[in-house]
């Protein structure tokens, strides 16, 4: 008898970088298939083709507006969560004229760079420090209201390293001064409360494809008496706010996530929430000189972000990715700019420390197995990197003294 | 008598990838991820440290970046025999910070000092535009090296 063949061993695939994106799930890919052959007409026609998508869309919207308690007409489907802050910041902006925006330091690159751009034209722009976790004090939103304050955008929870906003509060102060409140919950949404009133939020965007829905699909909620400028002209759909014929697809898909992510919300965070402390406790134990970025306990519940000090964050990850284990870095060597995370920078991490983090981002399909093996391989991986690593840093000094320069990195 | 450690870097697995698009070549994979001339254990590289008849480090762990280069030299010939170093950064760092090790041993001090960037970026067979600065850092780790060897010279 021939000897079997030996079985060759499946390469692990191991999928924690779901704060980059999610893959779409499959309830959701079976609902928005027949929109591309079967159901293609223009939800603005007026023969019975159009008139079935076009109250398609109209019940997608609903529900939405069902789980974010709000009327159907405060929803406007956007192309993602990017253009929804766009349209958020620019369009308050710019139907006021002028004026003073208060948002914070550890926003994502979509806020920062509309304020920056904002600021171009003549708008002004508080960026609010943070405290070591990535918090936001509701008292310092409300020291830095002026006569001219117009808007409030603080997010929800922080994309890379998972600490939740105290939101009602910030709202809260907002309401009382009549100031409009918007929040990015591109991260929050399919883990927290979205109740808008609950909340006191004014605007707030969410992402299709943080939750398991298509990308290029977001939208804003908007409160019914919040006038906006347009970004995108045209057609006239969304009520003028977003013109172009509708994603009709994408929408039918972000609907379902939606729906799904809201469903499951309560047992699913649970379950995340446990193997997320089981791998902090894990890695901290087994490998020194490792710490926690973020919040310990006001934490998305699949949000893992650590430092590892005397390591280079794109190196583990590069490693990482030879085994099959897929995440993310705040490491200046693997973003476009070489700048350090800005995020770990606001809470003062200083830059030795903040070369060496990493962010895993648990998601639907993560088990304990996943877990095991991660921590299986990454102690082996950076106690091999510590090894040609000339650098011994002090876990005593990691944070930033106040009055530390900005070092100036050679860059021919 | 030799621990043996699963994570050797010359023993990872990396013949696993599936044709993913990479960001760096298959040299500097390579050299990444099997570094050359590189130390085992803490020991061995103190130990390497006080025999080794030049050091040099140049960068700083704010930037991202820092190395810290052995030479030692034939005292006849002048030409560098060995070569180890140690590396903090990120792959294109590790890569052209092996490489340039290989390439140093049997050049003479003044065939080595005319090493520039550009030499260590072909022998890679290219870096990404934003990663070049990395390797700038190699050449400059042996020079201070060398410097490092010739004023010890000049003392005794």
């Amino acid at each position: 008898m021939s000897k079997a063949k030996p079985k060759r061993e499946r390469k692990k695939s191991i999928y924690l970088d779901h704060a980059a994106t999610t893959p779409v799930r499959p309830e959701v890919l079976e609902v928005i298939l027949p929109f591309f052959d079967k159901y293609y007409a223009n939800p603005s026609s007026l023969h019975t083709p159009g008139l079935r998508v076009k109250a398609v869309l109209e019940q997608a919207r609903k529900s939405i507006a069902s789980h974010l308690s709000c009327l159907p007409q405060e929803i406007i489907f956007t192309g993602g969560g990017t253009e929804s802050i766009n349209l958020a910041l620019q369009g308050v902006a710019f139907a006021k004229g002028k004026g003073h925006i208060i948002t914070s330091k550890i926003e994502h690159p979509a806020v920062l760079n509309t304020c920056t751009f904002l600021e171009k034209l003549g708008y002004s722009v508080t960026y609010l420090d943070v405290d070591r976790y990535g918090t936001v004090s509701p008292e310092e939103v409300e020291k830095n209201i002026r006569p001219d304050t117009i808007l409030i955008s603080i997010m929800y929870a922080n994309n890379e390293i998972g600490t939740i906003q105290p939101i009602t509060e910030i709202g809260r102060v907002a309401f009382k001064h009549h100031i409009l409140f918007h929040t990015d919950a591109c991260q929050a949404a399919g883990a927290l409360e979205l109740d808008v009133h609950k909340l006191n939020v004014d605007l707030m965007t969410i992402n299709g494809s943080k939750i398991y829905g298509p990308k290029g699909t977001g939208l804003l909620y908007k409160r019914a008496d919040i006038h906006l400028e347009p970004l995108i002209h045209g057609g006239g759909q969304e009520q003028g706010l977003r013109s172009g014929t509708e994603n009709v697809s994408g929408i039918v898909g972000l609907a379902k996530a939606l729906e799904l992510a809201q469903k499951e919300r309560m047992k699913e965070s649970k379950r995340l929430t446990q193997l997320r402390d089981y791998l902090i406790a894990q890695v901290l134990e087994k490998i020194p000189k490792s710490f926690l970025n973020g919040h310990p306990i006001d934490r998305l519940p699949n949000n893992v972000n650590l430092s590892f000090l005397d390591v280079e964050g794109e190196s583990v990850l590069l490693y990482l990715n030879e085994y099959g284990i897929y995440v993310s870095t705040g490491s200046a060597c693997s973003s476009h700019k070489l700048e350090v995370s800005h995020v770990l920078k606001a809470t003062g991490l200083n830059h030795d420390a903040a070369h060496g983090s990493m962010r895993f981002t648990l998601g639907r399909k993560t088990k304990k197995e996943d877990i095991d093996y991660v921590l299986k391989i990454l102690p082996e991986i950076i106690e091999s990197l510590r090894k040609i690593s000339p650098v011994k840093m002090d876990v005593n000094k990691i944070w930033n003294r106040k009055d530390e320069k900005e070092e100036r990195c050679r860059l021919k | 008598m030799k621990k043996k450690n699963v994570a050797d870097l010359n023993k990872v697995d990396v013949t696993g990838t599936r044709g993913e698009p990479w960001l760096y070549t298959e040299k500097v994979k390579d050299h990444f991820f099997h570094p050359r001339n590189i130390f085992y254990t803490d020991k061995e590289a103190a130990e390497y440290e006080k025999e080794a008849d030049g050091v040099g480090q140049v960068g700083s762990p704010a930037c991202g970046d820092v190395m810290r280069l052995y030479i030692k030299v034939d005292k006849k010939t002048k030409k560098i025999k060995e070569c180890r170093w140690k590396t903090f950064g990120c792959a294109s760092a590790i890569a052209s910070t092996s490489i340039m090790s290989e390439m140093v041993i049997g050049k003479t001090l003044e065939e080595a000092k005319k090493i520039t960037p550009q030499d260590i970026v072909k022998a890679l067979g290219g870096l990404p535009a934003r990663k070049i600065h990395c390797s700038v850092l190699g050449d400059q780790a042996l020079r201070a090296a060398i410097d490092d060897y010739e004023k010890k010279k000049i003392k005794s």
